[in-house]
């Protein structure tokens, strides 16, 4: 490959595309680096024993607390910060209705102490302080039983399923739509416009058209939430997918030919495995985005049970403190989601790692 | 991009060893004639390759050497199926070059080792068996037996990342021969890597050769390297690229490093670096 202009690309080559550059967008995936050294500094052929370079970095403990230390505190030094802003927002914004609803017609005379106390423990605050969504978010967990609507778990089960369901059928779409780009530039050309544009369309004005048309066709409960929280989670799939399925680089590609392996080969034992490290951050996205497709779902189906149908009924009823647990449940069911592919990442690149 | 099961040249395990005289002149391993590669550019034509006539003997170890531009990488390259001719002829094995590859009749290494980081060392070498469709438990065998051909055996379960520069190429090799070709191309295989590394690689492969009797088709463009190891030196010469002269070593088969401070190796490479000049200068 020593000269420049070089036509007639491989066919196991995507058409049109000979060479792509590994690593666009941050996704960077584990290029092999080459460390030249002449450590085995030996003639016979035969012996060859004993690493030359010496990968495992020795960790530190001490190393770990001062990270520690130097992570955490600007975190919570924040976290301070929030707290007393929020704290302050809360006795500002239910200081009306604190006077209006409470002291007032108590009749009793009342001074300031009065008023932050009341503002802070109020029935129907228009923003509740940290203190009271913790104490309704943990009843919630404690007070009733796993199978009550009134149980946050209750809905996050719902909710969870949906999620999960989508979030596979829409990896399965996003994965079957970036092999076909990737193999036919007349579908790259077909499907991409498509598919982009299908991202522009809000999803909370396609969500009541998938559930009545799937609802005409007997579909009900599960399957049409699932279907809408695919729509979201397919797209950064496809996306990243087609970039990865076609970073390997020319020289990989030609191997792959010299070998006389064919397009499914090629697919399965290079393009695949190459578009893993592009793969996972697109799944992060794509399970975030899926919780929102069926929290979103369970909003017009006038449903009972989820943790978007639980904000809706805690809006319907005025009941912020239940419409901030249910928004802190659906934060950390967020969190678990993105932290078991993160997890799932780490255990599927780990031999990818570089010095 | 169909896949052919019919699988030549990988019966043979244990490679003849042929005397040197009845090397050239049995089948020939590769014939190129009268070979020209003309690249459509949007101005003009430009010609890498120009009525090439090579004709390389089963066992032979030929370089070919020449400046960046000479087309020797192209010329491998078509001999590889990897590139196309405008014209002329190309036979590997008597067959065409997309035939050749089909049956797996050559490995290939590349300027840089191109080992799956996601693949072990021994998965790396297995990629072609596996590709062929070998059993895995054969697979694995033939695999460890190449990685002790070049001397890497201890290292099959490392990640190829934990292996120097040097090391990655020995994978490489090995990989190319899994399948037991007949053929060997190697296209600046120690290009990127320093000069004692360099040198060591070179004795091994030599080493190698001189014990297996491939056919090697050796790409570079260092006139020691290729003085060392060839028993043919094919000087090539760029625009248009064309082969300016051959030259047979008249060196021993066994050779070792120390052979470089020889008259007779100063001899061959005086030639090479005359006919380099020459045909720059033309």
């Amino acid at each position: 490959m020593a000269t420049s202009s070089k036509p007639a690309p491989p066919p196991v080559s995507p058409p049109g595309r000979p060479e792509v550059k590994r690593a666009p967008l941050g996704l960077s995936p584990a290029a092999p680096s080459l460390p030249a050294q002449g450590g085995t500094g030996r003639r016979d052929l035969a012996s060859g024993m004993g690493l030359s370079s010496k990968p495992h970095a020795v960790g530190e403990r001490g190393g770990l607390v001062s990270r520690a230390w130097e992570q955490g505190l600007p975190v919570a030094v924040m976290l301070l910060v929030f707290m007393l802003i929020w704290y302050g927002g809360a006795w500002g914004m239910n200081a009306t209705g604190a006077v209006e609803r409470v002291l007032e017609p108590s009749g009793n005379p009342w001074n300031w102490q009065d008023l932050l106390i009341t503002t802070l423990n109020m029935e129907r605050p228009v923003l509740p302080a940290p203190h009271q969504i913790a104490l309704d978010f943990w009843s919630s967990l404690v007070d009733w039983p796993v199978d009550s609507p009134r149980n946050l778990l209750f809905h996050v089960a719902v909710t969870g399923e949906t999620t999960l369901v989508g979030f596979v059928m829409g990896t399965v779409l996003g994965l079957v739509l970036s092999v076909l780009i990737v193999h036919s530039r007349t579908l790259d050309r077909a499907l991409l416009p498509w598919i982009v544009a299908s991202q522009t369309v809000p999803v909370l004005a396609i969500a009541p058209i998938v559930l009545v048309i799937l609802g005409s066709l007997g579909l009900e409960g599960l399957a049409p939430k699932a279907v809408i929280a695919m729509y979201l989670s397919f797209f950064p799939v496809t996306v990243a997918m087609v970039q990865g399925l076609r970073s390997p680089q020319v020289i990989e590609t030609e191997m792959m030919h010299t070998y006389a392996a064919t397009r499914w080969q090629a697919l399965w034992m290079l393009r695949l495995p190459a578009a893993l490290p592009f793969l996972f951050p697109a799944l992060r996205v794509g399970i975030a985005a899926s919780l929102v497709g069926a929290m979103v779902a369970e909003l017009p189906t006038g449903a009972t049970a989820g943790l978007g149908a639980r904000l809706l009924t805690g809006s319907y009823y005025g009941n912020t403190l239940a419409i901030w647990s249910a928004l802190v449940m659906s934060a950390l069911l967020g969190l678990v989601l993105t932290t078991l592919v993160a997890l799932t990442e780490h255990l599927a690149l780990r031999h990818r790692r570089q010095p | 991009m169909t896949p052919d099961p019919v699988i030549a040249a990988t019966s043979a395990r244990s490679p003849p060893t042929a005397p040197a005289e009845e090397r050239i002149g049995s089948r020939p391993a590769v014939e190129v004639r009268n070979a020209s590669v003309v690249y459509q550019t949007a101005d003009t034509p430009v010609k890498a390759l120009s009525n090439v006539d090579l004709r390389i003997g089963e066992g032979e170890f030929v370089s070919l050497i020449g400046p960046s531009g000479c087309g020797k990488t192209t010329l491998l390259r078509v001999i590889a199926d990897l590139e196309h001719i405008s014209d002329g002829t190309v036979l590997v094995n008597g067959v065409s070059p997309h035939e050749a590859r089909l049956a797996r009749a050559y490995g290939y290494v590349f300027q840089a080792p191109a080992l799956f980081p996601w693949r072990t060392v021994l998965g790396n070498v297995m990629l072609p068996l596996q590709i062929q469709g070998g059993a895995t438990a054969q697979s694995r065998a033939i695999a460890m037996e190449h990685l002790a051909r070049v001397g890497l055996t201890g290292f099959e379960g490392k990640d190829p990342w934990q292996l120097s520069g040097g090391m990655q190429q020995r994978v490489s090799i090995a990989r190319a021969l899994a399948f037991e070709p007949r053929i060997l191309m190697m296209d600046e295989p120690f290009g990127a890597l320093d000069e004692i590394t360099r040198d060591r690689l070179n004795e091994q492969l030599q080493q190698l050769w001189q014990r297996e009797r491939r056919t090697v088709v050796f790409v570079t463009h260092s006139i020691a390297e290729a003085v060392y190891l060839s028993t043919r030196i094919v000087v090539m010469s760029p625009r248009p690229g064309r082969i300016v002269k051959v030259i047979e070593s008249p060196l021993p088969d066994e050779r070792h490093l120390g052979l470089r401070d020889t008259q007779a190796f100063m001899d061959v490479a005086h030639q090479v670096r005359e006919a380099l000049a020459d045909g720059h200068f033309e």
